[in-house]
């Protein structure tokens, strides 16, 4: 509430300076001169998109602002066309194992199989409805999701990763309409990614906004200092991609595949392995200058950065969604509409397409050994219902070089399964068709159509077990006031009290030492004080 | 009767006394925060606090080793069985009769008996383990370096803890002899001025 309401506070003093700022230059008839100057990052680039013809529109659809965009730069598509941006595929490098967004089935929405024209609204591309998307398509490349700069430009809900072409009602029946974005205008526009670009899919994970990750939400569009001194214009004011760079268009930094400890140090080009995605490629792995306690830089082997200086997740005012349960879906009301439920704060704690959830807000996390790998349970690895399922089981552990103490945003919720098969379910949720669960609210047809579209054939009998996932925190990174104390985990019960395999002063203790130990401290200081009363008794009794 | 004063402490026997107990104090109430037993600095505190310390202690020991070789002051400090078990029947019986003390201290033999076993226990075993297990404990990071792969933290930190302990019981135990001299305060006295009334 507190920081709310510094948070309204801040914008009142900013709008208020601005203000009198603008009627000051106003009245010195500067205004022209200085309108295109704000907070924003000076202009580096030589070429001035509004200046080209190709630009000029007007453009009916994104592919072909793309056409445009390729006229110059010709490589543009196929370099993306490698990148995971684009396949939403990756091979898990320890087991071949195919993951991507594309092939695994979390416990938020499900898969986006038999789902497409919804989820890829999020795909940096046009045109992704089913299976029968071509992937070697130059002109549905999406260069305006990522490379706008007006804030005009948002793909349309279920638009296959379209924006609207013509004012379309969203949510349907709402009666609000999205309106066409002006593509000519932002084709002239294009510039750098900003946070706003990446956030416009990566924030809004999971159906929403702060709903997936825990540290990526809208609030690191402009975030204070306090929220992640990297991000925020009162500090660096990085953009997603200061640290997820890469040549080519490959962004760095991944959950399938991280280095969770890069002790290749600091990053000099040519020298080293040239990522950027890691802490460590910045900081190396004696980040704490000389004049701190020297045991900071000794936690670097066995710790990693963010589990001190991430204290919390969903620290920006935005709640997270910590538990999804799909078993108690499908409640109507009297009209035949989802049922809705909000809870004091206005969250949504129940809704008949999705079944019941809860929130977190400024959450500590959970704390794991982590080697940057995974073992994903993927659609056919057995699912028998007696057990929770890990979705991705993170692999490392207190004996190998390559991990490190983590945090993670665990994720747990009930999603269908597969009684027969034994397996989780692909689950249709999304489309005009009967069998759409969102249409009929009918599992069977729903887990029927989603398992067709992977091959299989569902079994008639399906059940829902729980499952947890865990999400690697490494963003709203706080100020070095605000880090994890010591004695949050030099403690009984601290933060890592279930993190086996290391000896922890203030955790760990041999318990008959210390009993033995103190009764016998005890017993001297009975001893010593009976001796002494003794002397002065028989001393008084002489006197 | 007319009390003999004589002068059995030396200026630098005093300080390394008095310093000594001070840094001990603070280690232990330090030591004892870090193992988790009770919060009062606040762990990152005390472990600045105890590092800082054992490093003066550390200094400390390294002068007094010294001093007590060029001094010969070691050789207070070999057992001996002379009056051993009169000390010990003094301390069960005597003490309570005003009987003689048993013990009459002198510049070139400054400790009872018992004292000296206490004082080489102290010096031989306690000290040492502390000192040894307190450095590797401090030097873990550089295990490997030091091809000491093989350690157990744990086995360390046991190791010290055992040591802080009988250090905590020597503690307990020195305090309440150092009344039990010609009078109650006059061992205190001796280690404050450098003069014992005996
Ligand atoms: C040469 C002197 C000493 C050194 C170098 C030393 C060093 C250390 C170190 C490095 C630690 C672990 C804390 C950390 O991670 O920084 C520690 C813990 C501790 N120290 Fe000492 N220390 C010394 C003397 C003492 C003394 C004199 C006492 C008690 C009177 C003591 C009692 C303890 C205790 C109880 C712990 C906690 C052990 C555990 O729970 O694991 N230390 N010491």
């Amino acid at each position: 509430m507190r920081t709310c309401n510094t948070a309204i506070l801040r914008h009142l003093t900013a709008f208020l300076s601005v203000l009198a700022l603008a009627l000051a230059l106003g009245a010195g008839g500067a205004w022209a001169a200085t309108s295109d100057e704000g907070s924003e990052a000076p202009k580096v680039s030589t070429a001035d998109h509004s200046k080209f013809k190709e630009l000029k529109g007007p453009f009916g659809t994104g592919p072909e602002v793309t056409r445009a965009c390729l006229q110059c730069h010709t490589e543009a598509s196929k370099q993306l066309h490698k990148t995971k941006h684009w396949t939403w595929s990756v091979v898990n490098p320890t087991n071949g194992e195919q993951l991507g967004k594309r092939n695994i089935i979390n416990n938020f929405c499900g898969s986006v199989v038999s789902n497409e024209a919804r989820c890829t609204s999020c795909h940096i591309g046009y045109g992704w409805k089913d299976g029968k998307f071509d992937f070697n398509s130059e002109a549905n490349v999406d260069c305006l999701v990522c490379h706008d700069t007006t804030g005009g430009y948002r793909k349309f809900p279920a638009g296959a990763g379209h924006p609207a072409y013509v004012p379309t009602e969203w949510p349907v029946g709402s009666g609000r309409m999205m309106q066409p974005p002006d593509l000519a205008k932002v084709a002239q526009n294009v510039g750098p990614t900003s946070r706003r670009n990446c956030g416009t899919c990566h924030f809004l994970g999971g159906g929403g906004n702060a709903i997936k990750h825990g540290d990526l939400d809208l609030s690191l569009i402009e975030p204070g200092r306090y929220l992640d001194i990297h991000m925020s214009p009162e500090r660096l004011n990085f953009t997603c991609s200061s640290c997820h760079s890469g040549d080519a268009h490959a962004v760095q930094g991944s959950r399938y595949t991280t280095i969770a400890k890069d002790t290749s140090g600091i990053d000099i080009p040519g020298r080293t392995d040239g990522t950027r995605a890691t802490c460590e490629s910045c900081h190396g792995m004696e980040p704490h200058p000389a004049s701190s306690n020297s045991k900071l830089n000794e936690h670097t082997d066995k710790i990693a950065c963010a589990t001190c200086h991430v204290p919390r997740f969903a620290r920006g005012g935005y709640n997270t969604k910590m538990w999804w349960d799909w078993s108690t879906a499908g409640r109507l009301d009297e009209n035949g509409q989802p049922l809705k439920i909000r809870n004091g704060k206005g969250l949504e704690v129940y809704s008949g397409m999705k079944g019941d959830f809860a929130w977190g807000e400024h959450v500590i996390p959970e704390y794991r050994w982590f080697n940057g790998t995974a073992d994903y349970t993927l659609f056919g690895d057995t699912v028998d219902g007696s057990e929770i399922v890990s979705i991705n089981k993170y692999g490392g552990g207190p004996d190998d070089p390559d991990s490190r103490i983590w945090p993670f945003k665990v994720m747990r919720g009930k999603q269908p399964y597969d009684k027969g098969l034994q397996t989780l379910a692909v689950v249709h949720t999304f489309g005009k068709d009967d069998s759409a669960y969102w249409r009929n609210y009918d599992w069977d047809k729903a887990l029927q159509a989603g398992m067709a579209a992977v091959g299989a054939t569902y079994s008639g009998e399906m059940g829902f077990v729980e499952t947890e996932m865990a999400w690697p925190i490494t963003h709203m990174v706080a100020p070095k006031d605000d880090a994890v104390t010591c004695e949050e985990c030099h403690s009984r019960n601290g933060r890592l009290e279930g993190i086996e395999g290391v000896y922890m002063p203030g955790r760990d203790r041999t318990g008959w030492l210390d009993f033995l130990g103190w009764a016998a401290a005890l017993l001297a200081l009975l001893a010593v004080l009976g001796h002494g009363a003794a002397r002065y008794y028989a001393h008084t009794k002489r006197s | 009767m007319e009390a003999t004063r004589i002068y059995i402490f030396k200026r630098f026997e005093r300080f390394w006394h008095w310093a000594q107990a001070a840094l001990i104090i603070v280690m232990g109430v330090t030591g004892f925060e870090i193992h988790g037993t009770y919060s009062l600095l606040g762990y990152e505190s005390a472990q600045e606090v105890h590092t800082t310390a054992a490093w003066l202690l550390i200094g400390l020991w390294v002068f007094a080793i010294f001093w007590h070789f060029t001094t010969g002051e070691w050789r207070q400090y070999i057992p001996t069985v002379d009056k051993l078990m009169a000390m010990l029947r003094y301390y069960l019986t005597g003490i309570f009769s005003d009987a003689p003390h048993p013990f009459r201290p002198t510049t070139l033999t400054k400790h009872n008996p018992l004292q000296r076993l206490a004082y080489l226990f102290v010096k031989l075993i306690i000290n040492p383990a502390i000192w040894i297990s307190g450095l590797l404990y401090l030097y873990y990071s550089a295990w490997p370096a030091l091809g000491l792969d093989g350690l157990s933290l744990a086995a360390v930190a046991f190791v010290h803890t055992v040591a802080a302990f009988l250090m905590l019981l020597f503690f307990v135990v020195h305090v309440y002899f150092a009344t039990t001299g010609h009078t109650p305060t006059s061992h205190i006295k001796a280690m404050i001025t450098g003069y014992e009334e005996v």
